[in-house]
């Protein structure tokens, strides 16, 4: 990381005013955008957009010509072209042939994508942005902080002294008369402009028509006005039919300024007549600039469907403290890291990619239905496969795969930190490891891990499954079925499989343990064989927070359920997939595959959501992406088994094999939800319903489901950005009350009990697995 | 039509405009001439009316309503309409999901009236009021007008500091006027 973006950085976090009004509107968003979805299905929304968008990116070529041969019928000229050069060209042609002196412009993020505005004005042509926001910008020779919202970065005062300074002292810091002083300096220009520029956020193939959205009205003059008028168009705006514009126009002022409709819709289809009577010229520019050739990425292609509405930046946690202006010049913000690696290049994007955190919040808004999280570790993997891998990280990785070596480094380390250790915490690391303690204390590596404690933990199974088998006689006696003599001979051979130990079941370990829904006693007894879980710890389980583990077997055990620790299984490959590394990945996933498969099991359960979605989700995904499809079938095979703590636990409370003590009144708790665990696996319900039913009251926090800032290396790479975000969550875990937070997740145990540690504030940071190991029967 | 009427008024009302519903062209017109004398037009740049040709003015006697109002136009320029303070216009369609209109904007006098002056007095017929956008698209056809406005609320913008102000380079007053029964004379 160059030390200019390092310092882009801190310069955004230290400016109050940028991270004050990206903070106050990031939360005010969060509620108004709620507010203007009220009575639309929003899910339906975005699968038709996306759906109509990935047509049109899969029909470019027939959609421009369609557009074309529409829009030329009524009198209008197009102009395709694949080089930016070539449209600033064109417009410099036809501004000089029209003796154009002044051009005023609408708000169009692609004339910003080719610089449009310098070039025009080296040729000597006057330019005017009108959007206010951009005006503001173009006058104070800044660049847009937020792409709806450009100058969202500046107070009314900075926005006085710049109307001062550039177009007429004495401005007074005076919003409505801020707004009118430009309305009166614009009305001139919109008045004496022979040109004028739009974008353009559709374009019907069927009818030829450009879709114009603004609410200031601006656009409305600049079609109007002017003799000549040019649209500017990405062709990822073309869409098939008008019909298509319906649900683009009911997401996009929905999403990017929480409204039911802009002020403005303005649709094009031809010249219109001039104020003099005389026909406008209408000149419609489809710009090219790699979109085709990113529609034929099969990975990026999906990133054609985004209608720029900006929502992505609205619920970013990094984007609300760094805002728009460390990402470059145009596109900012998750969507933007992806626009600029193609519209600009690849390695434009390699510092402002790892600005990502990797949370999801963004997946969830987003209309167009695009995987932005996914597709920036698209980019992190190719920059890795352009740039090579660098030494130190493959150094790293070589040592966290070697699972032996990774053991005796931590325990060194372990025994290294005896003298910084104190009640379990390193609050302060020699050096440049410094930083990682700065700002929150890390845990002492356990003395042993949880690999070596395992053999040691004395599994009760059989006396909970015979306080089951109980339970289910109880059960079928009052519900008056008494069990046939095959189901009691089954019932006994179960038992008798308990304390043979280790003899497989080759019915019940086919079956896939999702559905379950047994409630009559029959399907009970059935759903209590004896059953295997095979526990996947993960780095922190394993080796800062064995108790974590040690409460999940505890709890298993209580259903019935043994549990056994692989010993093959290795790091989850987050840590490299992350950083671009697939191949290391997918040699994780192989080692694990092969561990956790090697014994027959029923679930493979892991109390870390970051290594459920790896092994669920990613080692699919990964040789998926290296083409390694020999390896599919038996990742498959894991995933069906692979499921969270927390959605395990339920199940088995709902099946009736695990009871919670009567009575317990436990006071306060707050939850707060683990990213991948709540946007990933969906699961954000189970967690506090099994607290609740414990005896906690849960106590929701503000802001609940956003990150805490760890994201894995992420708090290592970017402390700096990593803390303010767990500022933030540990002031509303404190606002609570509560003297006790739980998570699902031992990456946000690390930071958030970290956070407080060194804050000082008496507040309890326990996994739910250690909180419910107590609290059942 | 009453429900979805009311859902139109609340829908425009939230985003500032004016809504409102005479049965018959004469009260409608009764209230825009009061609303010009009152709004202080007169023959002075900056105080003119433009009023845009629609059917509302068929049997309308422009000359007797210009001579009663000294400063309205029905000839719409581009100087007297950006020295209009209100411009009128008529429009094709109300949508009352989002509390919009949609106008065929290809005249020029449209769009005139209703971009540049102050205030902008929307006149549509009641029955031209439909439920939602999909309606409205099953009735507008780009491919024999170039140009569709949709017009919703009065211009605003959160450009500075994200506080709402209305009124930047559009109308600063939306004042919409549903008229039930366009035919039939004053």
């Amino acid at each position: 990381m160059r030390k200019e973006f390092r310092d882009s950085i801190n310069t955004a976090l230290h400016n109050p005013n940028l991270t004050g009004a990206l903070g106050r509107f990031s939360e005010a968003y969060r509620v108004s955008r709620a507010k203007a979805y009220e009575g639309i299905d929003f899910e339906a929304v975005r699968a038709q957009i996306a759906d109509r968008k990935g047509y049109a990116a899969s029909h470019l070529d027939e959609l421009a010509e369609r557009f074309t041969e529409q829009i030329e019928a009524r009198g209008a000229k197009v102009f395709r072209t694949d080089s930016p050069a070539k449209v600033r060209e064109y417009i410099l042609n036809l501004a000089q042939q029209n003796g154009v002196k002044t051009i005023v412009k609408s708000k169009s993020m692609a004339s910003e994508e080719i610089h449009l505005n310098p070039f025009l004005e080296k040729a000597g042509i006057e330019v005017r942005e009108t959007d206010l926001g951009e005006w503001i910008i173009q006058l104070a020779g800044q660049t847009p902080s937020h792409m709806v919202m450009p100058a969202i970065h500046m107070t009314k005062e900075e926005v006085a002294d710049v109307f001062s300074d550039k177009v007429e002292q004495g401005q007074p810091p005076d919003i409505p008369k801020l707004v009118k002083f430009a309305r009166g300096k614009l009305r001139a220009k919109f008045l004496s402009a022979e040109m004028g520029i739009t974008g353009a956020n559709i374009a019907v193939a069927e009818t030829g028509t450009l879709v114009i959205v603004t609410n200031e009205g601006n656009a409305r003059l600049v079609t109007t006005l002017p003799k000549i008028h040019v649209a500017i168009v990405g062709i990822e705006k073309l869409m098939a039919d008008f019909a298509d514009v319906v649900p683009v126009l009911t997401a996009l002022p929905r999403s990017a300024t929480a409204q039911l409709l802009t002020s403005y819709v303005t649709m094009v289809s031809g010249p219109v007549p001039n104020t003099d009577g005389t026909p406008k010229q209408l000149h419609v520019i489809l710009m090219d600039n790699r979109r085709t050739e990113m529609s034929r990425d099969p990975k990026f292609k999906q990133a054609l469907q985004c209608v720029r509405c900006a929502s992505c930046l609205n619920v970013c946690p990094v984007f609300r403290l760094v805002g728009g202006h460390v990402f470059g010049k145009v596109y900012t913000g998750g969507i933007g890291t992806i626009l600029t690696a193609w519209f600009d290049a690849l390695k434009a994007s390699d510092e402002i990619q790892s600005l990502c955190i990797q949370c999801g919040n963004c997946t969830q808004v987003c209309p167009g239905m695009i995987d932005i999280p996914g597709l920036i570790l698209e980019l992190r993997r190719r920059l890795a496969v352009e740039k090579g891998q660098p030494l130190a990280q493959k150094a790293i990785f070589s040592v966290v795969n070697n699972r032996r070596l990774f053991h005796s480094m931590l325990r060194t380390a372990s025994l290294a930190q005896k003298p910084l250790a104190k009640d379990g915490f390193i609050r302060h690391l020699p050096f440049f490891l410094g930083e990682m303690t700065e700002f929150r204390s890390l845990p002492a590596i356990a003395e042993t891990p949880l690999r070596d404690r395992f053999a040691k933990i004395e599994q009760r199974v059989a006396e909970a499954r015979a306080n089951l088998q109980v339970g289910v006689q109880a059960t079928t006696t009052t519900s008056g079925v008494p069990p046939t003599a095959t189901q009691s001979a089954e019932l006994q051979s179960q038992e008798s499989d308990v304390d043979a130990g280790l003899k497989a079941r080759s019915t019940e370990s086919t079956r896939i343990p999702t559905t379950a829904t047994a409630t009559d006693a029959t399907q009970k007894r059935r759903s209590t064989p004896h059953e295997k879980a095979a526990f996947y710890s993960g780095c922190l389980i394993d080796f800062a927070y064995p108790e974590m583990g040690e409460s999940v077997v505890k709890i298993l055990n209580k259903a019935g359920i043994e549990v056994i620790f692989p010993e093959g299984q290795t790091c989850c490959g987050a840590p490299a997939r992350f950083s671009g590394a697939y191949e290391v990945a997918a040699k994780n996933a192989q080692d694990n595959i092969d561990a956790l498969l090697s014994q027959d099991v029923q679930y493979v359960v892991s109390a870390c959501p970051t290594c459920t979605v790896a092994l669920k989700h990613d080692f699919i995904a990964n040789f998926e992406s290296l083409g390694q499809t020999e390896s599919l079938p038996r990742a498959h095979e894991l995933a069906a088994k692979v499921t969270d703590f927390s959605s395990l636990v339920k199940k088995l409370v709902d099946e009736g094999r695990l009871t919670f003590k009567e009575g317990r009144q436990l006071g306060k708790v707050t939850y707060h939800d683990s990213c991948h665990l709540k946007r990933t696996l969906n699961v954000s319900e189970q967690p506090r319903e099994l607290l609740t039913k414990a005896g906690y009251e849960i106590a929701e926090m503000y802001e609940a489901d956003m990150c805490c800032g760890m994201g894995g290396s992420y708090s290592l790479k970017l402390p700096e950005i990593s803390a303010p975000i767990l500022e933030r969550k540990l002031k509303n875990i404190k606002d609570t009350g509560a003297p006790l937070v739980a998570m699902d997740c031992p990456g946000c145990v690390m930071q958030i009990r970290g956070g407080l540690d060194k804050d000082g504030a008496a507040i309890k940071v326990e996994h739910t697995a250690q909180r419910l190991a107590e609290e059942l029967e | 039509m009453q429900a979805i009427f009311e859902q139109f008024k609340l829908r425009a009302e939230a985003v500032s405009a004016e809504v409102h519903r005479f049965p018959y062209k004469a009260a409608a017109l009764d209230f825009i001439v009061r609303y010009l004398h009152e709004a202080g037009i007169a023959d002075s740049p900056g105080s003119y009316a433009v009023w845009a040709d629609g059917t509302f003015l068929r049997s309308v006697n422009k000359q007797e309503l210009a001579a009663c109002v000294p400063g309205l136009s029905f000839e719409v320029t581009r100087e007297n309409a950006a020295a209009a303070k209100v411009g009128i216009s008529q429009l094709d369609w109300a949508m009352a999901s989002t509390g919009s209109l949609v106008q065929d904007a290809a005249p020029i006098e449209r769009r005139l009236a209703s971009t540049l002056p102050v205030i902008h007095i929307a006149i549509i017929e009641t029955s031209r009021l439909l439920p939602d956008m999909p309606a409205v698209f099953g009735k507008i056809r780009p491919e024999q007008t170039n140009y569709i406005s949709f017009i919703t609320g009065p211009s605003r913008t959160a450009d500075i500091e994200r506080v709402l102000t209305i009124g930047v380079h559009g109308p600063e007053k939306l004042i919409i006027v549903f008229v039930d029964e366009m035919a039939g004379v004053n």
